[in-house]
């Protein structure tokens, strides 16, 4: 880990390294909750989507929805992460309003996924290797609503219960950049898998960061657990103060406490939250209500066998069976939605100018009116039409962008767009004949000018072409009016 | 068969056949029993009486047996005790924090019992949140157990925690009552009433619906006055449920069909460590006549040892405060139940309304649950807890490849005076020391009354079984009452 070029931090005493690991929490896509039947849909009416269960009434039990455990097994596998086939859930127990029942049913030391592992492309080039200490499966809490009366706290439980993965990282990033490639490679898998739509906005995957530092080379250092650090932007602000802060600590001469810290991204700062001293005793135990998960050798493959191919693989064969530079293969396979659409309007078209045309003329437009791929208002079908026009000449490049354009804003099959708007580009040479024996004659000062200097050329091109509205081939108007001022080839 | 001159004599097997055959109707039999609970109201044994839901129960039966659609249990009058949640009527688990609380929903066994055409006669009183040998403990008052002493007005306990279930039984208020056992709560107020009770495999009844105390060994089951009248609830109570993950699917059998089968060629195990020091001889003694009964009806006597039992106890003290302190976590005043007025904060909303909620038996076993989880306790007490649970469990696999069912006392006293043990906890708890093993164990056991102190008393002995063999529990239970021949009742003393 440490060949690499990381990030050091400068301090008065010299250069520091930041140590970072992260725990993700993300939300497992299922229709209903770990241990209830109670819808999971965001957004509805609070209270909507509660079971008895999930209220904790008298006498109600847990059954596990075997599609969240399914769910975590097939995040295992796309974490190349070993599956626990016995793992345990325990009480963890706490009293806060939001957790109905008094204490969170999780996996404490028998989680269902172990050791992993998630590789991240640096901007340099580089693949670091994070590793993934564990996967287990928990239930959230509901949410406290502090805002709505003036003297009263209201409950919303609709998440309560809801089934969360989380996903613990060794120590292994090195630098603020690392910990977002991760989280974003991390978000990228399980999206491609399924297994969680990895919506930081709506909450269904969030981070605690465990920052430490020390001087490159030394043991690790006492870390902090920053809580609470819900967008990729936050994540870097949050790394960088709290880095900078310890850095600060340790050079007056203080040492670090282990300790909680919450980020307040209205100050971009980390706060004291609670010392380990102050920490909570759960009191874990193995829940009474629910046998030890036992998982069968088939069902597990079962699902490995159902896997899509993931990005690392995806992108492997980017560049393998397309010759697509490692850069934008890494672009492209970040969202699988991306690859897909790429995948589609390549098909059968030359591998690189897709990809140039997806870089320059697709992204740029969905950049320019704030869309994602999914909402790109040019079908992946419509465009390998235009590229397969552009490659056997039936359009121009320049007219391409035209069809792209329309079919953009109005809708529409290209190749009719074409047709119906006469954009087919004129190979014919006696309509291109008659258009440069126009200018020829309209200009006749400018094609002596050009016989003497050749490069003038390129100004009765660009006549032609006005005179054919642009539907000329280009190339046939430059062979064409070569010939005719008697200009060698290669003038 | 002859009918009996007041129908709340009836046997439940007796009032099924009488009420099939249309000999007295639902709603006839289910009156007497509503008269007898209100005129038994000295004993507390009921929490809340439900008359007119119990009428309207038996006028459906009545229709249908009319139509000669009745079904096993058709208009049969049960009580139930207070744990079970019934959709609709008041359900305490004896405790003030749910003094308020009516659940919208059924628990999987009174459903059950529903579904088999049982007629409810209301909820019956327990210890809170069934912790209790005496019926002490509840927040309803306590239960009185309908024996008195020869001679003696002085006031019994009914044992605990199902002090309702067995004293209804016992005193002619129901046909047969639901109960529960976590550590002995149906098989000690059982023996003290004179009553049968059996507790089943764990696993074989659902918990769906039915308050926690400590999940890993709650599990409910029948009191009833006959053994024949418990093999036919226990059927109709246990159930595969897919709500409880600890439900377990065997299938159930008809117990009553086998029950007859006699104990000849079986043998039972007599377990050493059952004699205990500073036992009423007259426990030691009706050991063995239990004994001898079973071997002049054919079963061979076989000498076992259940070496970890003197660990039972201690680990029973551990395990179920252990879960008890977190089941018992949700009653925090926030969404149902009690909540304290004039509080400050959220802090303060859950110290108020638990303290005020819970009695001082609840409060102390959560606190020591919470005592024995907590970090760097939880290996010394919790973990080693499951260990030994793990050795009794095996004590009892190795003695049932010498034997078959294994006999012991059910108690180690019989009723006790109110008031008399509840100063010191630990006196109160070894009223479990003979049936708290089989929970530990998850094993089926009943308690037979077999017999009267010098005091006129009744006292049990108690059967347990192998793992979801209740069917040979309650063979050899049944050839114990008919050489018992246990006849003796209460006198209605509390009928003014």
């Amino acid at each position: 880990m440490n060949a690499r070029s990381a990030k050091l931090i400068e301090g008065t005493t010299g250069p520091w390294e930041i140590v970072i690991g992260l725990e993700v929490h993300a939300q497992v896509l299922s229709q209903s909750k770990l241990f209830s039947g109670a819808a999971t849909e965001f957004g509805a009416e609070p209270n909507t989507q509660v079971s008895f269960v999930d209220a904790a009434m008298p006498g109600m039990l847990p059954v596990i929805n075997e599609y969240c455990v399914e769910q975590a097994v097939r995040t295992g596998l796309g974490l190349r992460a070993k599956i626990n086939k016995v793992s345990v859930f325990d009480r963890k127990n706490y009293f806060y309003p939001d957790l109905p029942a008094g204490y969170q049913i999780s996996q404490y030391k028998n989680p269902i996924v172990g050791e992993g592992e998630v590789l991240i492309d640096l901007q340099g080039g580089e693949t670091v290797r994070v590793g993934i200490e564990r996967l287990h499966l928990e239930q959230d809490a509901g949410k406290s609503l502090h805002d709505q009366h003036p003297d009263h706290s209201l409950v919303d439980l609709n998440r309560a219960g809801v089934a969360l993965m989380e996903i613990v990282t060794r120590p292994d990033m090195r630098s603020s950049e690392e910990a977002a490639a991760f989280l974003r490679k991390l978000r990228a898998i399980v999206r491609y898998l399924g297994t969680c739509d990895g919506n930081m906005d709506e909450g269904s995957m969030r981070a605690d960061v465990n920052v430490s530092v020390r001087k490159p080379g030394a043991g690790l250092g006492t870390r902090c657990e920053i809580k609470n650090v819900n967008s990729m932007r936050f994540i870097a602000q949050a790394v960088e103060y709290e880095a900078r802060r310890q850095v600060d600590l340790l050079e007056s001469g203080g040492t670090i406490r282990q300790e909680t810290r919450l980020f307040d991204a209205r100050a971009g700062e980390t706060r004291s939250m609670r010392s380990k001293e102050e920490a909570h005793d759960y009191r874990y135990f193995p829940d009474p209500d629910l046998l030890p998960l036992e998982l069968e050798q088939a069902f597990i493959d079962r699902i490995a066998a159902s896997l899509p191919e993931l990005p690392d693989d995806k992108k492997a064969r980017f560049i393998k069976d397309y010759g697509i530079p490692v850069y934008d293969a890494g672009v492209l396979v970040a969202e699988r939605e991306l690859a897909d659409y790429y995948e589609a309007m390549a098909r059968g078209a030359d591998a690189k100018l897709a990809v140039n045309w997806l870089n320059n003329e697709i992204l740029g437009r969905l950049n320019r009116d704030g869309l994602s791929i999914v909402d790109c208002p040019v079908s992946a079908d419509a465009n390998n039409a235009i590229l397969a026009m552009m490659a056997d000449g039936t359009i121009s490049g320049k007219i391409a962008k035209d069809v792209l354009d329309i079919v953009w804003s109005d809708g529409g099959d290209p190749r009719e767009v074409v047709e119906r708007r006469g954009l087919r580009q004129v190979t014919d040479t006696g309509a291109i004949e008659a258009a440069i024996n126009a200018v020829i004659a309209a200009n006749p000062q400018k094609v002596e000018e050009a016989m003497a200097k050749p490069k003038l050329i390129g100004w009765f091109v660009g006549q032609v072409m006005k005179e054919t509205g642009g539907k000329a081939n280009p190339q046939v108007v430059n062979d064409m009016l070569k010939t005719r001022l008697g200009i060698a080839d290669g003038g | 068969m002859s009918l009996p001159a007041d129908p709340t004599r009836f046997t439940l097997a007796d009032a099924r056949d009488a009420v099939k055959a249309k000999r007295i109707s639902s709603t006839e039999l289910t009156k007497t029993f509503i008269k007898a609970i209100a005129d038994a109201r000295p004993l507390n044994a009921f929490i809340t009486e439900t008359p007119e839901h119990a009428l309207k129960m038996a006028e459906a039966s009545d229709a249908l047996i009319a139509k000669g659609d009745a079904r096993p249990l058709e208009g049969l009058p049960l009580a139930i005790k207070d744990l079970f949640c019934t959709k609709g009527v008041r359900t305490t688990a004896g405790s003030r924090i749910l003094s308020n609380f009516i659940p919208p929903y059924e628990s999987t066994v009174t459903q059950n019992l529903w579904d088999a055409g049982a007629v409810m006669l209301g909820k019956v009183n327990m210890d809170e949140f069934a912790m209790g040998s005496s019926n002490e403990t509840s927040y309803f008052k306590p239960v009185i157990n309908p024996w008195r002493a020869k001679n003696s007005n002085q006031a019994l306990v009914p044992g605990g925690s199902s002090g309702g279930s067995a004293a209804a039984t016992s005193a002619f208020l129901c046909l047969g009552a639901t109960a529960t056992d976590t550590g002995g709560s149906i098989r000690q107020p059982a023996a003290v009433t004179g009553t049968v009770g059996i507790k089943p495999t764990y696993g074989r009844c659902s918990r769906w619906g039915t308050v926690a105390f400590a999940s890993s060994l709650d599990q409910a089951g029948p009191i009833t006055r006959t053994v024949r009248d418990a093999a036919i609830m226990l059927r109709h109570m246990a159930s595969v449920d897919p709500k409880d993950s600890t439900s377990v699917d065997v299938p159930v059998p008809d117990y009553e069909a086998t029950l007859e089968g006699g104990v000849k060629g079986m043998r039972i195990g007599i377990p050493k460590e059952y004699r205990i020091d500073g036992a009423p001889p007259e426990i030691e003694a009706l050991w063995q006549k239990g004994a001898e009964w079973l071997k002049a009806a054919g079963a061979e006597l076989v000498d076992i040892s259940l070496p970890h039992t003197k660990y039972a106890l201690p680990v029973y003290y551990i395990v179920a405060p252990a879960e008890a302190s977190s089941n018992l976590a949700r009653y925090d005043g926030v969404r149902y139940g009690h909540r304290a007025a004039g509080v400050k904060d959220i802090v303060d909303l859950y110290e108020k309304s638990r303290a005020e909620g819970f009695g001082a038996e609840v409060r102390r076993r959560i606190l020591i649950g919470t005592y024995v989880l907590s970090a760097g306790y939880y290996d010394a007490f919790y973990a080693r807890a499951q260990k030994l649970r793990t050795l009794i469990l095996r004590d009892f696999t190795e003695a049932f490849k010498k034997c078959d069912a294994i006999l012991t006392p059910a108690t180690p006293c019989a009723a006790f005076a109110m008031g008399e043990k509840t100063a010191d906890p630990v006196t109160m708890y070894l009223n479990d020391v003979f049936t708290v093993t089989a929970n530990l164990a998850g094993l089926p056991g009943i308690s037979v009354p077999a017999g009267l102190t010098a005091d006129g008393l009744p006292l049990g002995l108690q059967v347990i079984g192998k793992a979801f063999d209740e069917a040979t529990v309650l063979k050899v239970g049944r050839s114990m009452e008919q050489a018992a021949n246990f006849t003796a009742t209460p006198s209605t003393w509390w009928r003014v």
